[in-house]
């Protein structure tokens, strides 16, 4: 590969070549029907649509050094309802002694705007968050369990089955109120303190909230350790337990394994990824290194696959510059980076 | 079904070091592919010896291949672009060469200076001299998925150059995504047409992680059946189409995926961070591997 001058900074074909790639223009709206992400109408064997579940709001800044003030949150959500995604997890309902970070979690959600077609669930760790949300007019909730004993006495103090308690008493108010609830489950490929993770016990854990009522299980690789092998025996022993209609998976790119596992997880059926604008929220058991995946490269690949999504991704990448200059940093997304720098944005 | 095993072909020192910003010195690049050596890669891309009025980080090539420990069992392949390269390649003691094709014709023009077909004609002298000598020879084909200058390429056409080049006797084909912008579907098409031309046994595919699509156009590629990638340790070497960007995919993150799906490289990843974390600090830049960073915090 030899060098080559920066004159092909402007060259055209590149930029259409880059504009094909980045579909730049409006994508096709999702199908009104709630799909069937199970089966494969396309020759290639993969979804025909996949669902883009935002988590930047919140998982994102919640791991992001740089607290950013209520009107910035505001913004950056009210933006990302205008790219085309149907879910955008706002914010925490969680105590703020814990999470400073999302201590404004009530202002946020009754200063957002909230666009017709558009979810935003937020986190409910227990009954008390759970009224909070209900009350400063959530309609959509989320549940954080974990397939680890170790993770679950460190990160919320008590045992899975303890938690599983918690969560059943939330997901029996929601659905009192009509309200849905998604489940998350933790170290789904590792944990940062008792390592390996039997997929065996991933299984278990989200067969408990689905029993209890949760629509859909995100599968969380929270350390980004996992691989395309433990992705697949993992998803294969909890399909055995959910429909894989009712799967995602949150893969964190601490290792740089998101695109393969995600990759992976498409390949199997799954239909819903979780992703964060410009890569947001750095990895807590790893300082320094990355978290979760970026939504630009995860629509960038999808995009190639010819899969739908229904997002714009030019529009998110200007999000996801927004956000980035609002904190400061450079954006975690490749995509961005690529394509910021060649002129053709 | 994956292969079992896997050859990672180790291109830092080379593509690598040739688009970094910082030019390091000799004796660096020398400990550099020294280290290389001791972490069971089998095959390390050297140098390249081109003229220094292109390439003038490659410019002590004959320095590099005369200082480095040829350890046995590894090759220090290098980059000889014509029958001049080749024969001061040999010179200087290289026991195997590469060539470097594209399928794309303006990329062939601007990068040099002449037409594929005229290209093809300049590699021939150097294949005929190869078999001479009895030295292997490798073909790159670049812009596999997409090139800066005419955009979309049709996988027809990286067939036919993959075709022409392992014809004229490279036992190894090197497809090459030059400005990373491929995607899973794009590497399984491209794949599909040229594995209609070329044994899949001789194949390997060079991706780049200017778009983070790497790692999964790799999954993609193993598999349908390829068992060679190339790779940069730390990811050495940005993209000269788009300034910042990253370009080729970490060798730490390629050796741990193929790790977690069992698949034997002989490669110590520990050893390989070291090396990664050696030649940042030389560089004096952070490392482009995400393994690295969770690891060693770099």
């Amino acid at each position: 590969m030899g060098t080559v001058p920066s004159a092909l900074k402007h060259c055209l074909s590149y930029q259409h070549l880059l504009k094909e790639q980045l579909w730049i223009g409006e994508p096709a709206a999702p199908p009104p029907v709630v799909p069937h992400p199970g089966q494969d109408s396309q020759a290639s064997g993969l979804p025909e649509y996949i669902k883009i579940v935002e988590v930047g709001p919140r998982d994102g800044l919640q791991n992001e050094k740089v607290i950013v003030p209520t009107d910035t949150k505001i913004e950056l959500i009210n933006r990302l309802s205008k790219t085309g995604l149907s879910a955008i997890e706002a914010t925490s309902f969680v105590s703020s002694k814990w999470v400073p970070q999302m201590a404004d979690h009530r202002e946020v959600m009754m200063g957002i705007e909230r666009h017709p077609g558009v979810q935003y669930p937020v986190l409910t760790p227990n009954l008390q968050g759970f009224h909070s949300a209900i009350a400063a007019g959530a309609t959509e909730v989320s549940v954080f369990g974990a397939a680890s004993e170790m993770f679950s006495k460190m990160n919320i103090n008590c045992s899975i089955e303890e938690s599983i308690e918690r969560f059943e008493e939330v997901a029996k108010s929601a659905r009192n109120m009509n309200i849905p609830v998604r489940g998350y489950v933790s170290c789904a490929l590792g944990c940062p303190y008792e390592g390996n993770v039997i997929p065996a016990k991933v299984a278990e854990v989200s067969k408990r909230l689905y029993s209890m009522g949760c629509y859909e299980i995100s599968l969380g690789d929270t350390i980004g350790v996992g691989t395309p092998g433990s992705m697949k025996r993992m998803l294969e022993a909890v399909m055995k337990e959910i429909p894989l209609s009712s799967l995602a998976v949150h893969c964190h790119d601490t290792y740089g394994q998101a695109l393969a596992n995600i990759l992976t997880a498409i390949q199997m059926g799954v239909a819903v990824v979780d992703s964060s604008v410009a890569g947001l929220g750095g990895c807590p058991y790893a300082k320094g290194a990355t978290g979760n995946v970026a939504t630009e490269d995860v629509i960038y690949m999808l995009n190639g696959l010819g899969i739908n999504t229904g997002v714009n991704l030019y529009k998110v990448m200007e999000v996801g510059n927004f956000i980035c200059s609002a904190l400061n940093k450079t954006t975690n997304s490749k995509v961005a980076l690529a394509s910021f720098n060649t002129g053709a944005i | 079904a994956f292969p079992k095993r896997v050859k990672v072909v180790e291109v830092g020192p080379r593509d690598g070091l040739q688009n970094e910003k910082n030019v390091v010195p000799t004796p660096v690049k020398i400990n550099l592919i020294n280290m290389l050596s001791e972490t069971g890669l089998q095959v390390i891309e050297a140098t390249s010896f081109v003229s220094p009025k292109w390439v003038p980080q490659m410019a002590d090539h004959t320095e590099v291949m005369q200082g480095i420990s040829k350890l046995p069992g590894i090759s220090y392949p290098v980059l000889t672009p014509n029958l001049k390269g080749f024969q001061a390649a040999v010179a200087a003691g290289a026991q195997e060469v590469s060539i470097f094709g594209a399928a794309s014709e303006l990329f062939t023009k601007k990068n040099i200076n002449c037409s594929i077909e005229e290209s093809l004609e300049r590699f021939d002298e150097v294949m005929t001299a190869a078999r001479a000598a009895n030295i292997p020879v490798r073909g790159y084909v670049s812009c596999v998925l997409g090139c800066p200058y005419e955009g979309k390429i049709s996988p027809a056409k990286v067939a036919e150059v993959s075709k022409k080049m392992y014809s004229m006797g490279c036992y190894e084909i090197s497809l090459g995504d030059t400005i990373g912008i491929g995607t899973p579907g794009s590497m399984k098409e491209m794949l599909t047409a040229v594995m209609k031309e070329v044994p899949v046994g001789a194949l390997a595919v060079h991706c780049h992680d200017t778009y983070g699509q790497a790692l999964a156009n790799i999954l993609v590629a193993l598999q349908m059946g390829v068992s060679v990638v190339d790779a940069s340790v730390a990811g050495l070497g940005g993209c000269p189409y788009a300034q910042g960007a990253s370009g080729n995919v970490a060798t730490e993150d390629l050796v741990y995926m193929l790790n977690g799906l069992g698949i034997q490289t002989g490669v110590d990843l520990q050893k390989l961070m070291d090396t990664g974390t050696f030649i940042c600090n030389a560089l004096n830049r952070r490392t482009n591997s995400k393994v690295s960073q969770a690891c060693c915090r770099l």
